[in-house]
């Protein structure tokens, strides 16, 4: 017998400690593929941010530092500007990117630094229970908006990381995707080819968004958070190349 | 000669979150009656092989469970 779908040799043969149907295992495997198809296997460095994601090094087999809280981003600059043959990515959730590391976070893709970024959200905080995070839709229902999130003189509306990080000029490539089936995994997979294509060629920063279901915090069944996702969430935040 | 494929899920990885069943386009997997080592719910084929390779189960898997083979 043939193999025709294996697993990539990055990831490690564990089981991950996620909830059932989360997105984060799937963006795991597909940053583990694209580093196997691009042969980056020795030359790789991860930083890993605090989260859901916190234990990322346990599932990758490469070199992957930890950051504190939001600052993933100034690390691998201070990575890649000490190895600039190495090829540096970082793995951000929504709470570490968007909020807390929001100053580190433009200020390294306005420097242009060469650094692949993979943004994860999930529209709220998974790790501490379900607050609200910057990127909560309106009227979405969370721990600390108990009569779903209101715009006016409250808490304000989605922050669109992605299309505040394309005005900048020292970024070479953003995009939007989602993981929520699986036409979108592959179309997911292609952009973070994409991104880390830009890094080779030092291009700048790249970053890629993925809209990516929580089932535990939205209270749903793993298959309907994907279509809440694809019916609600990207709405709210367009899918597709926002800059090339 | 048309073309045979084989689902293997590993038992004790899955979680049964039950997206390779909803995404399934011709309905070849489904949950067994019993539970796996750590308690949950885990996804297996069904006893026919209806597998087309197309792979969408692959794709979607949140735990990396699944691998596709080509039978010769």
């Amino acid at each position: 017998m043939k193999i025709i779908y294996d697993l990539p040799k990055s990831l490690k043969k564990v089981p991950a400690h996620y909830c059932p149907g989360c997105g984060h295992g799937i963006v795991h495997r597909l940053v583990a593929q694209v580093v196997d198809e691009l042969n980056l296997g020795k030359k790789i460095i991860g930083v890993a941010p605090v989260g859901c994601a916190v234990l990322a090094y346990d599932y990758w087999n490469f070199d992957v530092s930890e950051a504190a809280h939001g600052r993933a981003l100034a690390v691998a600059t201070g990575i890649k500007r000490c190895l600039p043959d190495n090829f540096v990515f970082t793995y951000q959730g929504d709470g570490d990117l968007a909020s807390i590391g929001l100053a580190e976070t433009i200020h390294t893709a306005n420097r242009g630094e060469n650094i692949t970024c993979v943004f994860i959200n999930n529209a709220c905080y998974g790790m501490t229970g379900g607050q609200m995070a910057p990127t909560t839709l309106l009227g979405q229902k969370t721990a600390t908006t108990p009569k779903g999130r209101e715009s006016e003189k409250k808490e304000g509306w989605p922050l669109q990381i992605s299309d505040i990080i394309a005005g900048l000029k020292g970024v070479s490539f953003v995009a939007r995707s989602s993981v929520s089936n699986p036409a979108r995994v592959k179309q997911t997979y292609g952009y973070i080819k994409q991104a880390f294509g830009k890094q080779i060629d030092k291009k700048g920063f790249s970053l890629v968004e993925v809209l990516s279901p929580c089932p535990t915090i939205w209270q749903k069944t793993p298959y309907k958070a994907g279509r809440w996702v694809e019916e609600k969430m990207s709405k709210v935040f367009p899918l597709g190349i926002i800059k090339k | 000669m048309k073309k045979k494929f084989q689902v293997k899920i590993e038992k004790n990885k899955c979680k049964g979150c039950g997206l390779c069943i909803a995404y399934c386009p011709v309905k070849h997997l489904v949950f067994p009656k019993d539970l796996n080592k750590k308690g949950r719910k885990y996804a297996q084929v069904n006893k026919e092989n209806k597998c087309i390779g197309c792979g969408a189960c692959f794709l979607i898997c949140p735990d990396a469970a699944v691998k596709i083979y080509e039978e010769k």
